[in-house]
């Protein structure tokens, strides 16, 4: 079983950027209602695609300057990267299905 | 992962406060009640920073701990919860079945209680700066607008309350709206006339939205003079309204002409032992009691259509 990860700011370099696998990263935070509607479709997300891709969370408030260096400014933001670049964005709730397909076509 | 299809004695559709309120309902019937919610519980409400007008706070509280406590209520007396996303009705003998992205379902009744989502304008630039400046929520994304100057497009409660929310962040906040007054209830109105940092642009409708990587203006036009005019923000809030989550229902239920559904005061459709409830439903005036009122409404009724 994989669970999505919050990450630090710190770790961000090494946790995404450096990742053998592609990683989505979900941009949210405690204040944000609709991050909540999210959360548990990344957490099937990440049992389905266990070991293939990387799930981690990254609370902005205690992340501005990732969140700033990737032009966030609305969450819930979905980001996918992939050899270290953001190659999908997705933001606001999608459902599981649609993820799906931008997981897929990553890989 | 895909669960085997499950037979119940009633399947909710949405877990806002209709739903929610409906499962508290027909747990504590006794019927067999499983929830369908493509995210987690909430619904529109969630947006809400505070929630003052529902019965029995004194003090406000935010949307996502009232229905955090309602599904808690719910579970409690055995409502079931699945997170997948409905795409149809159907009938098999005398059941409906429930078709979700996790598999079908059976029930002998249905109730519809999927909200709505916001509005899209449809303007130049919207989607194209969606989450660059345009947002649907000033909750999520007011504090990424910390001494900026942004606009709010609407004048409905929503508009409003996101008006006085921003308050709390950006540096000046514009109101447009498309009539020279606000729909907004009256005490929400007060607050916004007596912030100074909100100001209001009356008959006025947004045209487009531009800047390069980032939104840096608005084109408006005013209705009534026809002059277009120039504002320069960093963020753009719309609630213009919303439209309902029923597309997949189109040849399940009747609906009316703006696509909610149509049902008599016991929350009937059309179809015996479909029933819908809350935003979802022709007529709701979306509030959060209406849509608490219209569940229990609903599970009654579909108590009364299992039971006979």
């Amino acid at each position: 079983m994989s669970k999505p990860v919050e990450i630090e700011e710190a770790k961000f370099d090494e946790a995404v950027l450096k990742a053998e696998v592609p990683v989505l990263v979900d941009f949210w935070a405690p204040w944000c209602g609709p991050c909540r509607m999210v959360a548990p479709v990344v957490e099937e997300l990440a049992e389905d695609y266990d070991g293939s891709v990387t799930f981690v969370e990254v609370n902005v408030d205690n992340a501005p300057r990732i969140a700033s260096q990737y032009g966030i400014m609305s969450i819930p933001t979905l980001m996918l990267f992939k050899g270290g670049k953001p190659v999908d964005t997705i933001i606001g709730f999608r459902p599981k299905e649609e993820l799906k397909k931008i997981l897929e076509a990553a890989l | 992962m895909a669960k085997s299809p499950k037979k119940y004695d009633v399947i909710i559709i949405g877990g806002g406060p209709a739903g929610l309120s409906a499962g508290i309902y027909t747990a504590r019937a006794r019927l067999s009640s499983l929830l369908v919610e493509r995210g987690a519980v909430g619904g529109q409400i969630i947006n809400a920073e505070w929630v003052e007008n529902y019965p029995g706070f004194t003090e406000s509280i935010s949307g996502i701990d009232l229905t955090e406590a309602m599904h808690q209520q719910a579970t409690r007396f055995g409502l079931e919860t699945l997170v997948a996303e409905v795409t149809g009705i159907g009938n098999k003998d005398k059941q409906k079945v429930v078709k979700t992205s996790q598999g079908d379902f059976t029930a002998k009744a249905v109730i519809i209680a999927g909200g709505s989502e916001r509005q899209k304008l449809g303007i130049p630039g919207e989607a194209e700066f969606t989450g660059k400046g345009v947002s649907y929520c000033a909750t999520c994304d007011g504090p990424f607008f910390r001494d900026k100057v942004v606009a709010v497009v609407g004048g409905g409660n929503a508009a409003i309350t996101e008006a006085i929310e921003l308050a709390k962040f950006a540096s000046e906040i514009t109101v447009i709206h498309r009539r020279d007054e606000l729909r907004a209830t009256k005490i929400l109105q007060e607050r916004a006339f007596a912030e100074r940092k909100i100001g209001f642009l009356w008959d006025s409708v947004l045209e487009e939205i531009s800047g390069n990587n980032f939104v840096d203006k608005v084109r408006i036009s005013n209705v009534k003079t026809k002059k277009k005019t120039a504002l320069v923000v960093s963020g753009v809030f719309m609630s213009i309204g919303f439209k309902p989550n029923t597309t997949y229902l189109k040849d399940v239920v009747k609906l009316d002409d703006i696509g909610t559904v149509i049902t008599n005061e016991r929350m009937e459709t059309n179809v015996p032992g479909i029933f819908a409830a809350g935003d979802v439903r022709s007529n709701s005036i979306r509030q959060v009691i209406a849509a608490a009122g219209d569940g229990a409404v609903a599970a009654i009724s579909a108590e009364k259509y299992i039971n006979g």
